[in-house]
């Protein structure tokens, strides 16, 4: 598996190309707590590899919602050229505009965006964990290990029975799937991180890919080493732009020669070696740090 | 018949005057995956530091009403892996760049200009005078004219002639005019404006201000009046010196009204993060508004807003219109 965080400064550049297209809304439908979105973008829906998102404009030609809202791909398929979908919950105006789209509408897109999933050579066992709508973006990982003879495993979660995202494709698809709410309301109560121990010893997992909120990315990851196997986490950082140029969504990163960088989540990530991901210190720059203030540079503005 | 899109950053020519804001295009890789940056007129890099910076903690941006704030911090790699990795890089493809920078002390502004003075392909040093003044309890240089012209003076003296020295300027400030006197007293070639403003913003549900900086610089299409006033101002007062104006260009009508201010240059920021191909799109809307109102040439709308009430648009000599 590739590292993340390499060389200082090294520029570096996502794997494909991305494009902007003016994108028409295909489907629009409800899942549980979630809105999915299904829009024609054949030049994204073609580069599409999983772990890939899409930088979403919202709000219209005259909008003053100048940053673009990023969502994990949850699904490419070929109709009409290409589509991809994607999965979000409204969480301020610009998801609740994109709630309001409908079919024929269209929407501007970027993508596909980001470092996708690396894929073991070898058929192994993965366990696919998701929480909240992350789930999402696991179903074309899962797909793109089982053409590679892997065995899937999913260990799904979320605080309530209507916020589980995709526990009937996982059913479908996984050779288990354990499911996990906080209120206990669907499956086993608790959280992912409650149970995967034991689904990791059950299905003697070989490697571990988790995409979810930060908190539960940390608990995996933290699961993961105590198992010693690999661990690759899709984080959701806010982000402006998506492309690599606005530098908001960084977050302290352990390269290859041991030194921490803060490195952007959009351009060296979305996907991360867990135990390269200093959990801890994210939202702070460690002291140690390149760069950071007092580490013995100069610390202007 | 094409518009002759030409301009004049000092002495030194740009094909157009559509540039990237400073610290909104990152290394130039990035946008170039979208589109071929010498086609755009110039390249403004991040500031570049003498160390490597990691910047703030995040969160760093939040969206505020036609605009957005950050608090980035100049996070960058430091002049050394500038040099030898991002430079190199934008001279091999033909981009015209203009190279950023940002210091603590007049010292560490001089000793970046002096390792940029041997660099192929820097086209134009803009100085980030919005950054704190170790020796002055960390205030600003760009709050005042008199650290401001010191901070350019010493990096004019030992820039090679041939590069122009841009003075970027804060709008924080009582007077921007003087701080722009000041500054081409202490030998700018040409000014830049604006810096963000600063700006705040708190999250009511957790009851605390949304950036981990606290505050940040204020920027998009909302601050676009100011940064009109500013332009404005500041060609009035000293009609000759090239201005690149810059804050919420969004369109090439944003794009035209800076120009009619007095730039002539225009810099695109926050859209970048919108729209990738921000700069072409500015660019052909601008040279189609251009030759809407029947110019020939970009030169003659700089500054055009300021002729006295009713007259002409067109009748104006070629050495009155020199912004060069």
């Amino acid at each position: 598996m590739r590292s993340e965080a390499g060389a200082p400064a090294e520029v570096r550049k996502t794997p494909v190309t991305p494009v902007q297209v003016t994108g028409t809304v295909l489907t629009t439908r409800r899942v549980d707590a979630y809105h999915a979105l299904t829009v024609v973008a054949p030049g994204i829906a073609e580069r599409f590899r999983p772990g890939h998102f899409v930088g979403v404009a919202v709000g219209g030609t005259q909008t003053s919602m100048l940053t673009r809202r990023a969502f994990f791909v949850h699904d490419v398929k070929p109709d009409y050229g290409g589509t991809v979908e994607f999965v979000f919950s409204v969480s301020g105006p610009g998801t609740a505009w994109l709630a309001d789209r409908r079919a024929r509408d269209t929407l501007d897109l970027v993508g596909p965006l980001g470092r996708p999933f690396p894929l073991p050579r070898d058929p192994v066992t993965c366990v696919l964990v998701g929480a909240e709508h992350g789930s999402a973006t696991l179903f074309t990982v899962a797909d793109a290990l089982q053409r590679r003879g892997c065995r899937v495993d999913f260990v799904l979660g979320a605080a309530s029975a209507d916020r589980v995202f995709g526990a009937l494709r996982a059913r479908r698809m996984g050779e288990t799937t354990t499911l996990t709410t906080e209120d206990g309301s669907l499956g086993m109560r608790g959280r992912v991180t409650d149970v995967l121990p034991g689904v990791i010893a059950d299905v003697r997992a070989d490697a571990v890919y988790a995409c979810g909120p930060m908190p539960m990315l940390h608990g995996v990851t933290t699961v993961a080493v105590e198992f010693d196997i690999p661990v690759q986490v899709a984080v959701e950082e806010r982000m402006a732009c998506g492309i690599g140029v606005c530098m908001t969504c960084v977050l302290p990163v352990i390269g290859d020669d041991g030194v921490t960088r803060m490195v952007r989540s959009c351009v060296e990530g979305p996907v991360f070696r867990g135990e390269r991901v200093r959990f801890d210190d994210v939202g702070t720059i460690p002291f140690d740090a390149l760069g950071a203030p007092g580490g013995g540079t100069r610390n202007a503005g | 018949m094409p518009v002759d899109m030409r301009t004049y950053l000092g002495h030194v020519e740009l094909v157009n005057p559509v540039t990237t804001a400073a610290g909104c295009a990152a290394s130039g890789s990035e946008l170039a995956q979208f589109f071929d940056l010498a086609r755009i007129g110039a390249l403004t890099t991040r500031s570049i530091t003498m160390a490597p910076r990691a910047g703030r903690p995040t969160p760093r941006m939040a969206e505020t009403p036609s605009g957005m704030l950050n608090a980035v911090g100049l996070q960058g790699p430091g002049v050394d892996a500038f040099l030898e990795r991002e430079l190199p890089w934008l001279a091999q493809r033909g981009v015209r760049t203009v190279v950023s920078i940002g210091g603590g002390t007049v010292a560490e502004y001089t000793a970046l200009a002096r390792r940029l003075t041997d660099a192929p392909g820097v086209t134009a040093v803009e100085v980030n005078l919005s950054c704190p003044n170790i020796e002055d309890r960390g205030r600003v240089f760009a709050r005042d004219g008199a650290a401001s012209a010191e901070v350019i003076a010493s990096v004019r003296s030992v820039m090679r002639y041939d590069v122009p020295v841009v003075a970027k300027l804060s709008p924080d400030v009582m007077d921007i005019v003087s701080v722009a006197r000041a500054c081409v007293d202490g030998g700018a070639d040409a000014l830049s404006m604006i810096n963000n403003p600063l700006g705040m913003s708190i999250d009511t549900e957790a009851m605390r201000p949304v950036l981990a900086a606290v505050t940040g610089g204020l920027s998009g299409p909302a601050v676009r009046p100011l940064a009109v006033r500013c332009v404005w101002q500041v060609h009035a007062a000293l009609p000759s010196v090239p201005i690149i104006g810059m804050g919420g260009v969004l369109t090439g009508r944003d794009a035209f009204e800076f120009i009619l201010a007095g730039a002539c240059v225009v810099a695109v920021g926050t859209a970048l993060f919108h729209d990738p191909y921000a700069c072409l799109r500015i660019l052909r809307e601008l040279e189609e508004i251009l030759a809407a109102r029947g110019f020939h040439r970009l030169a003659d709308a700089v500054g055009l807003a300021h002729r006295p009430p009713g007259a002409s648009t067109r009748h104006r000599i070629d050495l009155e219109e020199s912004s060069l």
